[in-house]
């Protein structure tokens, strides 16, 4: 029963979890130092030495403020809304390659929950469930900000999800795998993806920004017209659920990016130092989680850059930009991959 | 008309060019404008352990000056609350008794003294209708507090204390006194 494989994925599983929650909490602390810094302030420093305590005492806050419930709205799916937003948001940690396999006492462990052949295929599940959790929230609260900030959301994810599945399509023509796993692997020492789709990663970068609603597609939580878009009726730790959400998607966003186009867990000369294959793995990880950081840096960078689109402006470059675009960035993969294989 | 500053751009309605219809080198552009910002110096003073650098002649918060001897300088006169414009400034006057000289120098004195610092727009002028100079504005800063009624200062508050006496030199420039001998200017008559 209690086999050793068992049992370093579920403690994969657990550390992967708990390393998720502390990213998704310090992201918070970050994002206010990053924004502080761009505008030449210092931020959050009152907490601790530099505020590091300050995401402690935001969590503390958030569980003690009043818990409010309209009493016009649909409690059951009101309750619902941002349990599954958080459910969807840690679901798709799943099937990402955190390093190569472990050598431990002589047997292999992977550092992956599990390989779904289909990896990509599971991620825009879990993303187009994601959007139910905003939807229902929005909904639920019966109020007309939050009805309006849940149809954006549900409209701009589904309109950018196309234009996200048609940058992937090409990418699996290149890479020949659904697997995540396989595409980490293939991309071994300075293989990276982006040298064979800079297109792809321009569009699928673009759309993750949109996916993930942060800045500057930001609209279904747009306060100035909005209030808080689906989350105005929510209070305490719910809506703590849905701000953590985002952070969470933020993170997993950026190990997507990093998998599927940075290379993942690899690194230049990887093979050629001459370490052992545990230390590579280790050093992969770390590296994973270094290409991850700098992802959630650049999501923050850009939403302190870039000002809101307006909708029609968003609607308008999700079909009639990257839609098309995608749709070519196919066709030249395509055409590139028939000239080198005749 | 002419430019006060050369970054004046004319804007109109002109058709964007292909590159700048692609929007990416506007953003690269923001982007780096936001990294070099990251990295230049911050404006912000972290209050009580730093405190910004006041100018010399910053108006705060009141005094009541004493003599050399030590005894109020205040006569309870009345011109300071006729020169305030906000009316921020009252008092009851009384009589000084015998054995009260070294606690009063004038043979008149301030029973009560009030400034209401809500209503004080700190603009100097009873200082300089002040005859006994008696009155001053310090660079020290009125606290906050949660109730309103805090805020009037009596003399407990306004009249410095024998052992901790108040610097009020540090305003008195050279232009301050000319402008206070200047008894012409309309709103200093």
């Amino acid at each position: 029963m209690f086999t050793p494989d068992l049992i370093f994925k579920v403690v994969l599983i657990l550390s992967i979890f708990v390393i998720t929650l502390v990213i998704a909490m310090y992201s918070t602390y970050g994002e206010r130092k990053i924004a502080a810094f761009m505008q030449d302030r210092l931020g959050p420093n009152r907490a601790g030495i530099f505020g590091i305590l300050q995401p402690l005492a935001d969590g503390v806050k958030m569980f003690m403020k009043e818990e409010l419930i309209p009493d016009i709205s649909n409690k059951v799916l009101f309750i619902l809304g941002p349990c599954l937003a958080m459910t969807t948001a840690l679901m798709t940690s799943a099937i990402i390659p955190w390093g190569s396999n472990i050598n431990i006492a002589g047997t292999d462990f992977s550092l992956q929950v599990t390989d779904l052949n289909i990896g990509v295929l599971y991620v825009f599940a879990v993303t187009s469930i994601g959007v139910y959790g905003i939807m229902i929230g929005g909904w639920a609260s019966n109020n007309k900000y939050s009805l309006l900030g849940a149809l954006r959301a549900s409209s701009q994810m589904i309109s950018y999800e196309i234009a996200m599945g048609l940058a992937i399509i090409a990418l699996i023509m290149s890479t020949g795998t659904l697997s995540l796993k396989e595409i980490s692997a293939a991309q071994a020492g300075f293989h990276w993806n982006i040298f064979v789709q800079p297109l792809g990663f321009l569009i699928f970068i673009i759309c993750s920004f949109a996916e993930t609603n942060r800045a500057p597609f930001d609209l279904p939580e747009c306060e100035t017209e909005l209030v808080g878009g689906y989350h105005t009726e929510y209070s305490s730790m719910k809506l703590g659920f849905y701000l953590f959400a985002e952070y969470i998607n933020m993170f997993i966003a950026s190990a997507v990016i990093s998998t599927l186009y940075f290379g993942g867990y690899n690194f230049p000369f990887m093979n050629s130092i001459g370490l052992s294959s545990n230390a590579v793995a280790i050093l992969g990880v770390i590296f994973l989680f270094a290409k991850i950081f700098f992802f959630i840096f650049f999501f923050m960078w850009v939403r302190w850059t870039i000002p809101r689109f307006r909708y029609d402006q968003l609607m308008r470059l999700g079909w009639t930009v990257l839609i098309p675009l995608a749709i070519f960035n196919i066709l030249l993969t395509g055409a590139i991959i028939f000239a080198t294989n005749n | 008309m002419q430019s006060l500053t050369n970054r004046k751009k004319v804007v109109g309605k002109k058709e964007m060019t292909w590159v700048e219809k692609l929007y990416l080198p506007a953003i690269f552009g923001g982007m780096r404008i936001t990294l070099k910002h990251m990295f230049s110096k911050k404006t912000t003073i972290s209050y009580p352990e730093q405190t910004r650098e006041f100018s010399q002649i910053y108006r705060g918060m009141h005094v009541l000056k004493r003599d050399e001897k030590g005894a109020e300088r205040c006569t309870a006169c009345g011109l300071c609350a006729v020169a305030c414009p906000a009316e921020a400034i009252t008092m009851v006057a009384a009589e000084r008794k015998k054995g009260e000289e070294n606690l009063y120098r004038e043979e008149k004195y301030a029973a009560t003294y009030e400034i209401n610092m809500l209503r004080c727009i700190f603009c100097g002028d009873c200082e300089d209708a002040c005859p006994k100079e008696s009155i001053f504005l310090t660079d020290r800063i009125v606290p906050s507090d949660f109730e309103r009624n805090e805020f009037v200062y009596g003399k407990d508050k306004l009249v410095e204390t024998l052992e901790n006496p108040i610097d009020v030199s540090i305003r008195q420039t050279p232009e301050v006194l000319e402008f206070k001998k200047n008894k012409k200017l309309t709103h200093n008559r």
